[in-house]
């Protein structure tokens, strides 16, 4: 009978089964690739919106009318926007994002090297956030209900209500110009010793981390908590597992999915934070650059720098799906 | 298992005294769930803790491994097993005693897995982390309990994960995994509750013989006394926390003292009502070739129901039966219009009922009434149980103010509620109250058919049986035509006509409630019949080898064949004809139909030969009547 009910249970999975796990991942990488092309129109038509002229912007006050409409058609800007779009469609698909329509120079050679500064903060910020954000948030599961679990919960509240602008002016201003310990702006210059390195970092990454750190803790917190409070966990610890191994062996292996979701979802706010970031320290990355396009009206780098934004984002999200649909047992054995 | 195993204060191998359990509730005020419960079980022994969710039979067992659940708090007492004192013990040596000294086997297998690990590494795990055994041995060891517990290819069902086992056969893996230490006791947790009945059947004779020839002591909770008069020398019944009743298994199903006792063994058995006379009357509900199933739209359409047909006579109630997955809960699904079908028809009235139900008349949806299994998720928690009443008579009746909130008292009587209740929420209310609730919500409609999909399965024996008995109740009352489906066969015994059996999706029998008690009868219908523990001590140990046999061995099915449903489980199967056709429908001469490749002549001597087989004591077969 037993050999049946096995038999009876498989033939059901084969009719009813899920694609199998590449197939999964390949609808799943198709859905990104159909989000980012959507990400395209909306960011073109937020550009779109933007109020100002560009042509006006460039010439000055006091430029001609002639002048204004000879630039325009120079520009293509009298073009209607779905052209404008597809032109701009192509040239993205082609690795070709145009050029500055402020200074001629080609987005791509704008934005290489800010990318790259961006990229070197985003790298500091989750190498030091990441580990420390999971070990706070899988003790903080462990000893849940305890006096420590109370003080992580509530100091991990209050970095989250404090807004990066706060802290980050507020961090300029007690160490850069009372104390006098880091500099108030993040410039590197080349052949920078690691000292000096660390200290232009540390106010930027500081901030950043504060910004990401409790969201990560507290949504690893959760998903573990989550899982601790299932029915395996509560049998291995009547089997006599003892609290590191229940947590290593048991816990850890089924959070992976819920976890690097949290981890995901944290460091996309990384996008969000650096613009202020950057700013504040005028550190010379992509989010300064974007900012800097905006008050020039400089159409094709925001829409390159939004765009770079955007698809950072998906994959993120992108990477942790896979990584949970990976760490499911059912997909990997049939 | 000696039901006459005996030992003095002194001579219990495990014993537990003036226990206090605690439980601390949002307010911080602490309410006892387990209290004073004093019992002991001697070496070899099985004894049963039984009584309904919330009695603290869970908490107690619990207590024995010196555990107690987040919330909960063992506030005083005693506990001993062997020679050790449990609840002395400091955190780390309680790691050290339990899964080595006293396992626990949980309700829920499949819950109780890891997901992500081999079955093999979770069963040995117990002796590995106390040291017992080298994994080596302990593979081994694992691989022969696997054997003892008869699971399929006990050699390699260890490399499987959870997801890749049947649920029968996990609760036995969990067995062996309670097992493997060789414990002093071995605490089993509704371990067959969640098993369809012929499946339950398999896991209680594995785990009695396994106790059996191991010797092992045993705490059994059950809240099915039916289950338990098969397992337990002595018996102790819990109520609210405490323990109200102790004594030997054979004097509790006898002579039972104490009066909730007494309501559990009624409710164990609830009386049958007259059938109703067969109605000449053009059928409510016809239901022709039915096929429905899921997915479909670009997934893969997965087929459930197979061309069922049935007809409901007004004020008459079919049963529908069958073991979960079977489709009984699609079906209702079809007819109340929620799951459309993808062909045949259903007729109301003669006419024909539209599939989906937007395209339903309000008077045909008025007369079509489901009342689903939880009522605790049926019933919307934000709203208080007048408005949750008076919206249908507002929408099918057109009722409103002063007319709506009288026949909501009304309604509430109908349910054996008081009035006053309509200002609660439903979670201030108890389990048999919402499912009151969710009945009442129904009959506002005045259906004329009421789909009943499971109603009493969430509810506790006792408050099960009320419901049951009030539903025979409205049916005399109100002429009401049912659809009952179930599970349970004595639920379904209580109250229906004529009963259905519904084997993947397919109706393997059908027949008036007398005829299905005769025989002969579909092989699935006799398996489930003869699979329904009774109330009676040594029902498992004498049902013949004979009567519960199932096919051993896989049958070789080609592609493109359409064989039987049950052709994998069936002893009577015929290779080469079960396997490669669809079986034709019989008409039997006891009135009724079933769906298979023998003739009523051929059944009719296997049968008679299982129950007159010289291993069988009593007849196995419960009497329908």
């Amino acid at each position: 009978m037993a050999e049946a009910i096995a038999a009876g249970g498989e033939r059901r999975r084969r009719i009813g089964a899920p694609p199998p796990l590449a197939a999964l991942i390949a609808r799943r990488i198709a859905i990104s690739l159909l989000l980012l092309l959507a990400v395209s129109v909306l960011v073109f038509a937020g550009t779109e919106m933007l109020p100002g002229d560009v042509a006006q912007m460039i010439l000055g006050q006091g430029a001609t009318p002639q002048a204004l409409a000879g630039l325009r058609a120079a520009l293509h800007l009298n073009e209607p926007a779905w052209l404008r779009y597809l032109h701009w469609l192509w040239g993205l698909l082609h690795g070709n994002a145009g050029h500055s329509l402020v200074n001629g120079m080609s987005v791509a050679t704008l934005v290489g090297r800010r990318l790259i500064n961006s990229l070197r903060l985003a790298l500091f910020t989750t190498v030091v956030t990441v580990p420390l954000a999971l070990l706070v948030g899988i003790t903080a599961a462990i000893w849940r209900g305890t006096t420590y679990d109370r003080v992580v919960n509530m100091l991990t509240i209050a970095t989250v209500s404090v807004p990066e602008f706060l802290f980050a002016t507020l961090a300029v201003l007690i160490f850069a110009v009372r104390l006098r310990w880091l500099p108030a702006l993040s410039l590197v210059m080349r052949g920078a010793s690691f000292l000096e390195l660390l200290r232009a970092y540390a106010l930027p990454v500081a901030t950043l981390s504060l910004a990401i750190f409790a969201q990560m803790a507290r949504m690893t917190r959760a998903a573990l908590v989550n899982i601790l409070s299932s029915s395996y966990v509560e049998m291995a610890a009547l089997k006599g597992v003892r609290p590191i191994r229940l947590v290593l062996r048991h816990a850890l292996p089924n959070a992976l999915g819920p976890v690097a979701n949290a981890v995901a979802l944290s460091l996309s706010f990384l996008l969000g934070g650096v613009v202020i970031v950057e700013t504040v320290f005028s550190y010379p990355g992509l989010a300064k650059l974007m900012v800097d396009a905006v008050s020039t009206r400089d159409m094709p780098l925001v829409q390159a720098c939004a765009m770079i934004f955007c698809t950072a984002y998906l994959l993120l999200v992108l990477v942790a799906d896979v990584i949970a649909l990976l760490a499911n047992p059912r997909l990997r054995h049939r | 298992m000696a039901s006459d195993v005996r030992a003095g204060e002194a001579g219990w191998h495990v014993e537990v005294a003036n226990l206090l359990v605690t439980a601390r509730g949002a307010s911080g005020v602490s309410t006892p769930i387990v209290r004073d419960l004093s019992f002991g079980i001697a070496r070899g022994e099985v004894l049963a803790l039984i009584g309904e969710s919330g009695s603290g039979k869970t908490t107690a067992g619990l207590s024995l491994l010196g555990y107690a659940r987040p919330g909960c708090h063992i506030a005083g007492g005693r506990v001993r097993v062997g020679t050790t004192d449990v609840l002395a013990l400091s955190r780390s040596e309680l790691a050290d005693f339990r899964g080595a000294k006293v396992s626990y086997v949980a309700q829920s297998a499949a819950a109780a897995f890891n997901p992500a690990q081999r079955l093999l590494s979770q069963v040995v795990e117990p002796a590995l982390i106390h040291g017992l055994m080298s994994r080596r041995a302990a593979e081994a060891k694992a691989r022969e309990l696997f054997h003892a517990l008869a699971l399929p290819d006990p050699e390699r069902i260890g490399d499987r994960y959870p997801h890749q086992v049947s649920g029968g056969q996990l609760q036995r893996v969990m067995a062996a995994m309670a097992l493997i230490v060789d414990p002093e006791l071995i605490v089993l947790d509704e371990p067959s509750t969640a098993l369809d009945v012929t499946t339950q059947v398999e896991v209680l004779r594995a785990f009695k013989r396994v106790v059996r020839d191991l010797r092992t002591t045993a705490l059994y909770i059950s809240h099915d006394l039916a289950v338990v008069a098969q397992v337990a020398d002595r018996i102790v019944v819990m109520y609210g926390g405490e323990a109200k009743e102790m004594g030997t298994t054979g004097t509790i199903l006898e002579d039972a003292q104490h009066p909730y006792t007494r309501s559990l063994l009624a409710a164990a058995a609830p009386p049958g009502v007259p059938e109703a006379a067969a109605d000449p009357a053009p059928p409510l509900l016809d239901v022709a070739d039915l096929t429905a199933g899921y997915g479909g739209k670009g997934r893969a359409f997965i087929p459930v129901l197979h061309g069922i047909s049935f007809a409901i006579a007004p004020g008459r109630v079919l049963g529908v039966i069958g073991e979960s997955g079977c489709g009984k809960s699609t079906l209702a699904r079809v007819v109340a219009g929620l799951l459309p079908q993808t062909s045949g028809q259903v007729l109301l009235d003669g006419k024909v009922l539209p599939a989906r139900v937007e395209e339903r008349t309000r008077e045909q949806l008025r007369a079509v009434q489901i009342v689903f299994q939880s009522a605790d998720t049926a019933l919307n928690p934000a709203r208080r149980v007048g408005p949750i009443l008076a919206r249908p008579l507002r929408f099918y009746h057109g009722m409103r103010g002063a007319a709506a909130h009288r026949r909501v008292g009304e309604l509430l009587d109908m349910v054996r509620l008081p009035a006053t209740l309509a200002d609660r929420f439903p979670e201030e209310l108890s389990g048999g109250q919402k499912q009151r609730v969710n009945l009442a919500r129904a009959l506002a409609a005045e259906p004329r058919l009421l789909l009943c999909d499971e109603v009493t399965s969430a509810l506790d024996t006792v408050v099960g049986a009320a419901v049951l008995e009030l539903l025979a109740e409205l049916r005399r009352e109100l002429g009401l035509a049912m659809m009952f489906i179930s599970h349970d066969l004595s639920t379904v015994r209580a109250i229906c006509d004529d009963i259905m059996i519904l084997y993947a999706g397919q109706r393997v029998e059908f027949g008036s409630r007398a005829a299905l008690r005769q025989l002969p009868r579909h092989p699935y219908t006799d398996l489930l019949l003869s699979s329904v523990p009774q109330l009676r001590q040594g029902w498992l140990d004498n049902l013949g080898a004979m009567h519960l046999r199932e096919a051993t061995g896989e049958p070789t099915l080609e592609d493109g064949a359409r064989p039987c449903a049950f052709v994998r489980r069936c002893a009577l199967r015929i290779e080469g004809v079960c396997d490669r056709a669809t079986p034709p429908l019989r008409y039997l001469s006891k009135g009724g139909t079933i769906l298979c490749h023998h003739t009523e002549a051929e059944l009719s001597l296997e049968e008679v030969e299982d129950v007159a087989g010289p291993a069988q004591g009593a007849s196995a077969v419960p009497d329908l009547e």
